[in-house]
């Protein structure tokens, strides 16, 4: 004889005659996953992740690597320079611990604020700069815009800036990783706001259903432009909702790198092992604007951005472990410091220096065979350029016309 | 053979032929398909190769562009093109787009297929021609197949090319039975995308069309042929790109134009045709101007003769005609 109670709503559920409702309100908050206070000492019965000095120092290096490029590129869009940045500012440790817990096959889906991701993944300050610059070596031929980073070879996809549109993407991707056989996983960045957007929804609907081998990584980091946390949702911020798709999740702070390391690391481990998806909540602070279009000054308050970019500095919460624990000095990082900053003005007056990008990448990559209409007006536009050309500064373009 | 059995053979050859084909849509698997074009397959491909998908064409449409960035080749199933404006942006602003965007790194080797167009008896939110739409945008392959040899050679094509292809089907066709060359029966047999096809050759004027309208042309047509009247029927098979060079060849021969589509009439494929005519070298050659037959200006209304009135028939058809020749 059939179970016929096993087809209720998908399965065998216990029964009760108490009337009530499950009220979220009374439930308690998801902690916050923590391995180094504020001041930078290690918490009493916290696990720091087993890492050598050398690796230890490389993620150091690259928060205040990727610190340093972002101001530097911020400071070039006021200049005029570039058109338009976004920083990291705030979210390094949420970065660079997440990428350091990931292999290098491992594929990223980000949304826009993951530069440290791919910085560690070792895009060179060039490539960075020669984005930004749109010259004739950017990446991205001219088509993106600033910061919309991709690069096949660190398996970093292209930046598409419509919110949410990566997470089912990523589910997707996984889900293909997972049909080769691979060993990898997929890992999906997006903020907090970006959740609320319906292709969320269906990413962690899609992943846990179909068993999709991706990281679910949220920075949570206050802000959605100058939308509050508070008026983004009404639960429990993120890592509540993972309970309902049936995703283990957690929640971690996301300005403690050894902390956001470690739960990176047990979360890919589930991931590739078992083949689901994972969801991290980031708890974490936006310092800088949402983008050089936009000024937070209106909606925040300069005493709340100093505090979380002093006190609760990712940054110089790590250095302190560091000095404590005779990892590093101030004298070398005075030195170090100086030589990033000669690295970057080196990447970023390089690029200003090149010629613009190739105008003839305008018609090609439409389709993956230039159609016949294209192909008349890239004849058209070389004949018109060979006609006038004495009306456009050609010479700062790529000769390659 | 039926367009219906044309589609299944042309989705079983493809999914033989090369593993990383899968297909995954809204009750495709079990249910075997809304319209059992995708009959037997979950049989024989397994689950892994034919999916069912929750309801959420963002969320499939995402998860599939995401299994083709990642070196798949989904093709997804919209139950009707109505719905798949759920998943408007991951068609275009991702599936189309980024391969440009990613500087030719990132290709995108996807199909979105599925009835398009008005049905019957269904209303305003399932009878929406989405061919303009989607032509519109540089990075799309749009197909459009009526006999049971387009949807196959069409399909079998999308299938195959790299780029992100648009296949608009048509309820009312999926059961159409048309004759199929052996040529047409072989699992090798691919149309080419972008090439039009005269179904029916004439001197007087030429009918350009697409879809179930092919149809109702060639009928118009058949009627028209019994006053002294020879249509030139173009079957455009393909939205983007257009075949501008049959096209063009078709006007200059008959000197008079008529487009016939069922989308609404205003930014349609009747208004890109007679843009294209009216710019190219076969403008010189006309003897009247170009006119249009198309779906009426309305969202669909639902009872049955108020939907015959609001999609082209053959009288609207053989009319535009007379009109253009200036005959009575």
């Amino acid at each position: 004889m059939r179970d016929l109670s096993s087809l209720e709503g998908g399965g065998k559920l216990p029964k009760t005659t108490e009337l009530k409702f499950l009220n979220p309100d009374e439930n308690p908050r998801i902690p916050v996953y923590r391995v180094l206070a504020r001041n930078g000492h290690l918490l009493q019965g916290a696990s720091p992740p087993s890492l050598d000095k050398t690796e230890l120092l490389e993620m150091y290096h690259q928060m205040v690597t990727l610190n340093i490029m972002d101001t530097a590129l911020n400071v070039a869009e006021r200049q005029g320079l570039i058109p338009f940045y976004l920083t990291n500012f705030g979210e390094e440790a949420t970065q660079i611990g997440s990428a350091s817990a990931v292999k290098f096959e491992d594929f990223v889906f980000g949304q826009y604020r993951e530069t440290g991701v791919l910085l560690w993944r070792g895009f060179r300050l060039e490539d960075f700069a020669n984005q930004c610059f749109n010259n004739d070596l950017d990446g991205t031929k001219g088509r993106q815009m600033p910061v919309h980073y991709g690069s096949k070879e660190h398996n970093f996809m292209t930046i598409s800036s419509t919110l949410a549109t990566q997470m089912p993407q990523a589910a997707g991707a996984a889900y293909a990783m997972k049909m080769s056989k691979s060993e990898n996983c997929v890992v999906c960045y997006f903020g907090e706001g970006t959740t609320s957007e319906g292709d969320a929804h269906a990413a962690f609907n899609f992943a846990a259903v179909l068993k999709c081998p991706v990281i679910f990584f949220c920075r949570n980091n206050g802000f959605a432009i100058s939308t509050p946390a508070s008026e983004q949702y009404s639960g429990d911020g993120v890592a509540s909702r993972g309970a309902g798709y049936g995703i283990p999740s957690i929640r971690v702070d996301g300005n403690d790198v050894l902390a956001v390391y470690n739960v990176t690391k047990v979360a890919r481990e589930i991931c590739v092992s078992e083949s689901r998806p994972v969801l991290i909540e980031a708890m974490t602070y936006r310092v800088g604007d949402h983008s050089t279009l936009v000024d937070s000054s209106g909606y925040r308050h300069a005493d709340d951005v100093s505090t979380w970019d002093t006190r609760f500095n990712p940054i110089t919460r790590f250095k302190k472990y560091l000095l404590d624990n005779d990892i590093w000095d101030e004298e070398r990082e005075e030195t170090f410091k100086q030589s990033v900053i000669r690295d970057v003005e080196d990447a970023l007056r390089g690029a200003q220096e090149r010629k613009y990008c190739n105008p003839t990448e305008m018609f090609t990559d439409v389709y993956n065979v230039m159609p016949k209409n294209l192909e008349k007006q890239h004849k058209e536009f070389k004949e018109h350029l060979q006609k006038y050309q004495h009306e456009y500064d050609l010479e700062k373009f790529h000769p390659d016309i | 053979m039926t367009v219906r059995d044309a589609l299944n053979s042309a989705l079983d050859e493809e999914l033989k032929r090369d593993e990383k084909v899968f297909l995954m849509g809204e009750e495709v698997a079990q249910y075997d398909g809304a319209y059992k074009v995708s009959k037997g397959l979950l049989n024989k491909y397994g689950d892994k190769r034919v999916i069912d998908t929750p309801i959420t064409e963002m969320g499939f449409a995402g998860l599939a562009v995401g299994a083709a960035m990642a070196g798949l080749k989904p093709i997804v199933e919209f139950m009707t093109f109505n719905f798949s404006m759920q998943a408007i942006d991951q068609v275009i602003n991702s599936a189309a787009k980024t391969y440009y965007m990613s500087a030719g790194k990132v290709p995108v080797n996807i199909v979105f297929r599925g009835p398009n167009g008005a049905a019957a008896g269904v209303a305003a939110q399932h009878s929406q021609c989405f061919g303009a739409w989607y032509a519109h945008c540089p990075g799309l392959k749009v197909v459009s197949p009526y006999s049971s040899e387009d949807a196959k050679g069409l399909l079998k094509a999308a299938i195959r090319d790299p780029n992100p292809v648009i296949c608009l089907e048509n309820e009312i066709l999926y059961g159409v039975p048309f004759e199929m060359s052996d040529e047409a029966l072989s699992d090798d047999f691919v149309l080419p995308i972008g090439k039009a096809k005269i179904e029916r050759e004439g001197d007087h004027i030429s009918l350009i069309t697409h879809s179930r309208y092919v149809g109702v042309c060639l009928d118009a047509a058949e009627e028209l042929a019994g006053k002294g009247i020879e249509c030139e029927v173009v079957n455009l098979r393909s939205l983007r790109p257009l075949d501008e060079e049959t096209i063009i060849k078709s006007v200059q021969k008959t000197g008079h134009v008529v487009t016939v589509d069922g989308g609404w009439p205003q930014y349609g494929v009747g208004a890109e045709i007679s843009a294209l005519v009216a710019e190219s070298s076969a403008f010189n050659y006309l003897d009247a101007p170009i006119l249009r037959v198309t779906g009426a200006d309305v969202p669909m209304p639902y009872a049955k003769s108020l939907e015959a009135l609001a999609l082209p028939q053959p009288f609207n058809v053989i009319k535009a005609v007379k009109r253009s020749l200036n005959v009575s």
